[in-house]
């Protein structure tokens, strides 16, 4: 038992860091360091250069155009990624739709959808809940009727994450109204470009505009668009949805915000000494270090089995519970830290490309201008993808048998 | 012992939770967040025409003459509609900064204006870099003539764009940190030589940090003794923190009561979310931090004008402690069990859970009040 990585895994990180020296350009760095959003283009442009370098379909096998990466390279090159300020990449094409393309769909589908997805040309989204189908995913109603060679396609999803830029939706949709709950469900790719699709936003405690409603009226799908076959969807969805374990714990960014937390508290002062050095405050950087430290090792367990017994499943329960935990921990201290200034809220300071000018300098440090949107924000985490509450039931059913 | 309010306290909170019921919808709100000014002078109206912003201010001025118990009575409802207008800024801590200074011609007059609703006045006290230690003073008032000249820097004062008065404290003598040498000047917002960067704070209330570049204000325009101010200021400010733990009280309520409403509704696994045993015990520990939270903003209004200074700040900590604990536990739980929703701006339930969180902020977290408390509780 070791708790270093192995001379293979140390180059392959040092090959990683210098390939983000060269490529990660400052502006962009400089925004997800300071935590400021990033606009669609920005996402996409640093999905072109990974995928110029050949690494575009992240944690995919060779033969589908990936680097073939394990999951432990996987995360290696997420934490780099996170700790040099590059983009999170987002996880509904190369994470959700391409692994399960890869295992259930067509040669066809396979070769018309993942080189897309690798290259960023085409933006997807994901259409799994409704507004009565939240934690409880399989009550899920939108319909899909075969009419000849299409589905025609009505109802409602909500939460869609960035749905307004998406070309694509994958989506549950019944097929058969009458069969239990689970059986019924089937896996449909859909163009967003389809006539009768509405796109509605919902806008955010912060203010922001990151998910939307979707709205599908008689919207005609081709049938070689479904994935799999008819009925067996709710199989290809917990596949899709038990898949994700190098990056759902997120300590490389966690990693990054504690980095980050740690020079405001340097920065800030409390009765004119370092707020760091207040025993209370930095007793609880020490907490939250120290459990991110435990989580890191905890993660890296889980997918050096994997490098044994590959599916591990209800493990990812357990690092997106401690996983939201401690990011929310250290949302709250980045928030606590700037005191008073954290109550200044000018939404125009989230937005990337916001420039300090002098006549739009926010009122006390500068860093301190989005930290009460951020906490704020950071609620989701144990919300979606499933709540927390669901990750236990999870843990108690899959785990430990109860 | 007794912890009923009086029929009249009762009273006074039926007159603003109807009145507020009637008029400060959630819609009312949202527009009045979303407008220019971010406070409604006709809902402002509203309040001095029910007497209730002179409800601190003596009779001889107008008001009520009522005190601390009066305003805990009616700071909940404020809280539970998300009240923008500047209650706890100007009909609170400003009156109460006032009042001792009440032989003053115009600090009397000014009450006067204030309780008919005429005139707001906010307290700029609190500097960037003081993090509400009250004796963190760097504003100076030099002496020019028979008056002042002021610079300095008030950070995150609340509803300052909206007061005609700032009662600003600056040294007239001593360093940062001393409890002498501070005095307060009342001073026209519109002055020469006092510049506002306002904005709206996390929860769509107002503040500004406001600049004191070079004021000169008239020794008429002093308060009191040059340099004896501090006493005023941090009774106004104990005042307005047993307020604001009211205030916090009755959102937390809200919170709970909407939570409790919406696991009623919520229908997924075929039966209400409130069935499963995991979220009533968590409801439960929302009641048991709630009714502490209640306990100490009695607690906090009860002592909050103790003559004894250790003993009200000993209250105080202890009361800022747990509302800011309580309101955290509330504030994320009851958004976490709203689920999806929770995170809206569509629901009331987000607009609450800031409003807590820019409370837990404000006048110190609980971790600043909690150091304090130990500090003060050595024996």
């Amino acid at each position: 038992m070791r708790l270093e990585f192995t001379d293979e895994e140390q180059a392959f990180r040092t090959e990683v860091r210098a390939f983000l020296q060269e490529h990660l350009s400052a502006d962009i760095s400089d925004k997800v360091l300071r935590g400021y959003e990033l606009g669609r283009d920005d996402i996409v442009a640093w999905q072109r250069k990974l995928h110029e370098r050949g690494w575009g379909g992240m944690g995919w096998p060779v033969e589908f155009g990936g680097p073939g990466w394990n999951p432990v390279q996987q995360y290696i090159f997420e934490e780099e990624s996170a700790l040099a300020g590059a983009p999170r990449l987002l996880p509904f094409g190369t994470k959700m739709v391409a692994p399960v393309l890869m295992a259930f769909g067509t040669a066809a589908q396979q070769q018309r959808y993942l080189p897309n997805i690798s290259s960023g040309a085409e933006w997807w989204c994901q259409g799994y809940s409704e507004p009565g189908a939240g934690s409880d995913l399989a009550s899920l109603k939108t319909r899909a009727v075969r009419d000849g060679d299409h589905y025609v396609v009505d109802g409602q999803k909500t939460w869609n994450t960035l749905g307004q830029y998406a070309d694509w939706i994958f989506c549950l949709v019944r097929t058969d109204p009458k069969a239990k709950q689970q059986s019924g469900i089937t896996f449909l790719l859909i163009d967003m470009k389809s006539p009768g699709i509405t796109v509605r936003p919902i806008m955010l405690l912060d203010g922001g505009h990151e998910v939307n409603e979707i709205w599908f009226e008689n919207v005609r799908v081709p049938v070689e668009n479904r994935v799999g076959e008819e009925n067996r969807g709710w199989t290809y969805a917990k596949f899709l949805l038990g898949h994700e374990r190098t990056s759902i714990a997120g300590v490389g960014i966690a990693k990054r915000e504690l980095r980050r937390l740690k020079h405001i508290a340097a920065a800030e002062r409390l009765h004119g000494r370092p707020l760091i050095e207040d025993p209370l405050f930095a007793a609880q950087i020490a907490q939250v270090e120290i459990d991110l430290w435990a989580l890191e090792i905890t993660n890296l367990r889980v997918l050096s089995g994997e490098k044994h017994t590959p599916a591990a499943g209800p493990e990812a329960s357990i690092l997106k519970v401690r996983g939201s935990e401690i990011h929310q921990g250290i949302s709250e201290l980045l928030m606590r830290a700037v005191g008073p200034y954290a109550l200044p809220s000018r939404r125009e300071a989230m937005e990337a490309g916001w420039q300090f000018d002098p006549s739009r300098e926010p009122p006390g440090p500068r860093y301190a201008s989005n930290l009460a949107a951020s906490y704020l924000n950071q609620r989701k985490l144990s919300i979606y993808g499933g709540t927390n509450e669901i990750q236990k039931n999870i843990i108690a059913k899959m785990i430990i048998g109860l | 012992m007794d912890f009923d309010f009086s029929d009249e306290q009762v009273q006074l909170r039926d007159v603003v939770a109807r009145y507020l019921g009637d008029h400060y919808s959630f819609e009312r709100y949202r527009a009045i967040k979303n407008s220019a000014a971010g406070w409604d002078p006709a809902v402002w109206r509203g309040l001095a025409d029910l007497g209730v912003l002179g409800l601190t201010v003596p009779a001889a001025q107008g008001g009520l003459g009522f005190g601390p118990l009066e305003t805990l009575a009616m700071m909940g409802d404020c809280g539970r509609n998300l009240l923008l207008e500047p209650m706890l800024s100007s009909a609170v801590i400003a009156t109460a900064a006032l009042r001792p200074f009440v032989a003053d011609a115009a600090a009397a007059l000014l009450l006067t204006d204030m309780a008919a609703g005429e005139k707001i006045a906010v307290l700029a006290h609190f500097e960037s870099g003081a993090r509400f230690d009250s004796r963190w003073v760097t504003t100076r008032a030099r002496r020019l003539g028979e008056g002042y000249r002021l610079v300095g820097h008030k950070g995150v004062v609340m509803h300052a764009g909206a007061a005609d008065r700032l009662l600003v404290s600056a040294r007239t003598a001593g360093e940062p940190g001393d409890a002498a040498g501070v005095s307060l000047f009342m001073v026209p917002r519109t002055a020469a030589g006092v510049v506002l960067d306002a904005y709206p704070t996390l929860d769509g209330q107002r503040a500004a940090d406001v600049y004191l570049q070079g004021v000169d204000v008239p020794a008429a325009g002093r308060l009191g003794a040059e340099g004896g101010a501090l006493t005023a200021i941090e009774a106004a400010l104990d005042v307005g923190l047993a307020a604001l733990c009211a205030d916090a009280v009755g959102v937390m309520q809200a919170l709970l009561d909407a939570t409790i409403e919406y696991v009623r509704a919520r229908q997924q696994f075929g039966q209400p979310v409130g069935r499963f045993q995991a979220l009533q015990h968590r409801i439960a520990d929302m009641l048991i931090q709630l009714e502490a939270a209640r306990s100490v903003s009695y607690l906090a209004a009860l002592r909050c004008t103790a003559e004894d200074v250790g003993e009200r700040r000993r209250a105080l900590s202890a009361a800022k402690t747990v509302i800011g604990q309580a309101g955290r536990f509330v504030g994320q739980q009851a958004v976490q069990l709203h689920g999806g929703m929770g995170v809206t701006d569509e629901l009331k339930v987000s607009h609450w859970f800031k409003r807590l969180t820019a409370a837990q902020l404000m006048f110190g977290d609980s971790d600043t009040h909690l150091q304090r408390y130990a500090s003060l509780s050595r024996e």
